[in-house]
């Protein structure tokens, strides 16, 4: 008796979330329908956004490029450092330092994201627009071809880089995390072999380590990227705000998490621009959803294996 | 000790502690930001002579419009008017309560406070990102008498949707056609040019940290922090600097007796007014069901004390207080337009 009340419980635990997810996801549905029949699939590619009363016009591409770009970009920062901290913790570190630094990494996911965007802007902000933008922003954008992604004419520093740089932080230790995790439980057995065929630190961790636990890797950057999609205070603090695609690192740009924050509570209920905003919602909530669902189909191919 | 008088000690026992405030009530509002300040200071003032306790929720214009459309508050709050489409649908009445004024602020090092003139059409071309550099030759030529330095033009404005915007943008539309036809004016619109930060503050720390920017802030928040502001050419021809005079100026000059008060403040005509002014509107049901009229009549008696006796607090937060003959208009709606559900007016003027 006692079991089967036990399992009922879990079950309905189990059905409850589900329920939750499916009930976001068609509440958000319904809040962007209106903005969606407005103006169907041009609503995914067009990149105005005008609010004005009289003449609402919606579209979501910028928002949604800067989403992916901005996490992209912080995943291309965060990966190396993150792989830098796991390889130093599981090889090189003395193992009296293992425990405390393992806890300081994950204590940073602990901070809260406000913390991250007030920083952002008042400490990394300015030191981008100083000590980055001004120097290398202008030398770089003499060199042809890729000059481009460093010319702006934007001087205010809150651009698409510094945004990228925050989200970097504040995604590193999850893949920390993983990253140590995983390799930690490459079988001794391997390394050492690897070690007595003569192999170096470096040359066991690329040719043992990593493919042993390639897939567990880009499961865990997977999660780092959800994280990176739907972060919305820190980002909206940098990132300058502004409907126009960034053709340069240090310009500015949107995130649909951000366009919300800002926007949402100043829309009236039922018009437009709310509806435009639930739709931008919706595909972020899609959009994270594919992000997720495969980095645990890759994790758990991996316990599997 | 037997059950009944148990209950009756019960149900008394809440009510020890507010014997001496028996007549005390509370009103709940919600709206703009931006003029909580003032009715956080106004509703402490009020306490006492008044027994109305202001419970005042700053979420926004769009969430006040939401909530009193929903009755879920006394009354709703907002800076930019309702059209009289929108009121009607909503059965409200609408009224302001005080102005705000927004001023420009530039980070240029060396020039002073309100030493920087500008004009109209220099301030479109700076928002629409076609003045590239503070050395302008246009800049120059307005102001001969400081050195402006080389540094590029930063403009920056709020990301976020607000009052302050929709003020800014609608005298940008009204002082140009390109910009009319073009960004337009709302509480939220797409930027041409610059960097978009989240709040007053936001806005203000872009400033202070980017020699070069320049931005529109609320007057109450230069003021408070200090912000270097700029002198603007107004409707007059004259430059003038955001200082009180300027606005009262301005509150004079406007016409209350448009409908639904939505008095144009913005631009005008009188050559002392500073152009960038607007009124923050309160909103109330004309409708209030049986339940809602002694809210309603309590935020009528709330702000009735507040235009006479709230003047000064305005002053010291940096509002401007509404002329005298402007209240005298308002009182008069409210008997004209709230009416319970037995059809006589809800306000009736306090016995003085």
């Amino acid at each position: 008796m006692g079991d089967l009340v036990f399992e009922w419980m879990c079950r309905g635990a189990g059905l409850f979330v589900l329920l939750l997810l499916g009930g976001i996801i068609v509440t958000l549905f319904i809040g962007g329908l209106p903005a969606f029949r407005q103006f169907g699939l041009d609503f995914l590619v067009s990149t105005r956004w005008d609010p004005v009363e009289g003449r609402e016009q919606f579209g979501g591409a910028v928002a949604i490029i800067g989403t992916l770009m901005s996490s992209i970009l912080a995943i291309i920062f965060a990966v190396p450092v993150a792989f830098g901290i796991a390889f130093f913790l599981t090889e090189l570190a003395p193992p009296w330092l293992r425990r405390p630094m393992g806890t300081a990494i994950e204590l940073l996911a602990a901070v809260p994201s406000i913390i991250f965007g007030m920083w952002g802007l008042f400490v990394l902000v300015p030191f981008v627009q100083r000590n980055i933008q001004l120097p290398f922003g202008d030398a770089l954008s003499e060199l042809p071809l890729i000059g481009v992604l460093f010319q702006s004419t934007n001087f205010a520093g809150t651009s698409i880089f510094a945004a990228s740089l925050v989200l970097a932080i504040m995604i590193l230790p999850f893949i920390a995390a993983t990253m140590r995790d995983v390799f930690e439980q490459v079988p001794p057995v391997y390394k050492e072999s690897a070690y007595g065929l003569g192999g170096t630190r470096w040359e066991v961790m690329t040719g043992v380590v990593i493919p042993y636990t390639r897939i567990s890797v880009v499961g865990g950057i997977m999660l780092g990227l959800g994280r990176a999609l739907g972060e919305t205070m820190a980002v909206t603090f940098v990132i300058g705000n502004a409907n126009r695609i960034a053709t340069s690192f240090f310009d500015p740009t949107t995130t649909i998490a951000s366009v919300i924050a800002m926007e949402f509570p100043e829309s009236l209920a039922g018009g437009l621009q709310q509806s435009s905003l639930f739709a931008l919602g919706f595909l972020l909530f899609l959009i994270s959803f594919i992000v997720l669902a495969s980095s645990r189909y890759l994790l758990r191919s991996r316990l599997k294996g | 000790m037997n059950r009944r008088s148990l209950l009756a000690l019960g149900t008394a026992l809440p009510m020890l502690p507010r014997a001496g405030f028996a007549q005390q009530t509370t009103i709940t509002g919600a709206g703009a930001t931006f003029p909580r300040p003032l009715y956080e200071r106004w509703s402490q003032a009020a306490r006492e002579p008044l027994s109305v306790t202001l419970n005042y929720q700053s979420i926004g214009s769009g969430g006040g419009i939401n909530q009193i459309t929903a009755r879920t508050v006394d009354f709703g709050a907002s800076d930019a008017p309702l059209t009289t489409a929108q009121l009607t649908e909503r059965k409200l009445m609408q009224f302001p309560s005080v102005l705000g004024s927004v001023v420009l602020s530039a980070n240029l090092p060396g020039v002073a406070d309100n030493a920087l003139k500008l004009t109209p059409e220099v301030i479109v071309d700076i928002f629409m990102g076609r003045v590239a550099r503070w050395n302008d030759p246009r800049l120059v030529e307005l102001n001969r008498d400081i050195r402006l330095p080389n540094l590029p033009v930063s403009p920056c404005y709020r990301a976020d949707g607000s009052g302050t915007t929709w003020v800014f943008t609608t005298y940008l539309s009204r002082v140009s056609e390109a910009w009319k036809n073009g960004p337009g004016a709302g509480t939220a619109i797409s930027w041409p040019a610059g960097n978009g930060a989240r709040g007053n503050e936001g806005v203000s720390n872009i400033i202070r940290n980017t020699p070069g920017a320049i931005g529109y802030i609320e007057n109450a928040y230069a003021v408070v922090n200090r912000m270097t502001t700029t002198q603007l050419r107004n409707k007059g021809g004259r430059f003038i600097a955001p200082e009180m005079p300027a606005f009262l100026a301005a509150a004079a000059a406007a016409d209350w007796t448009v409908p639904n008060f939505a008095a144009d403040t913005i631009d005008l005509a009188d050559p002392a007014a500073w152009p960038i002014t607007s009124p923050t509107y309160i909103l109330l049901p004309m409708d209030p069901p049986a339940d809602k009229v002694p809210g309603s009549r309590n935020t009528m008696r709330f702000f009735d004390w507040a235009f006479r006796n709230g003047s000064d607090i305005a002053r010291r937060l940096e509002y401007i207080a509404l002329p005298s003959a402007a209240h005298d208009l308002i009182r008069a709606a409210w008997a004209q337009q709230v009416r319970d559900p037995s059809g006589a007016p809800v306000w009736t003027a306090p016995a003085a």
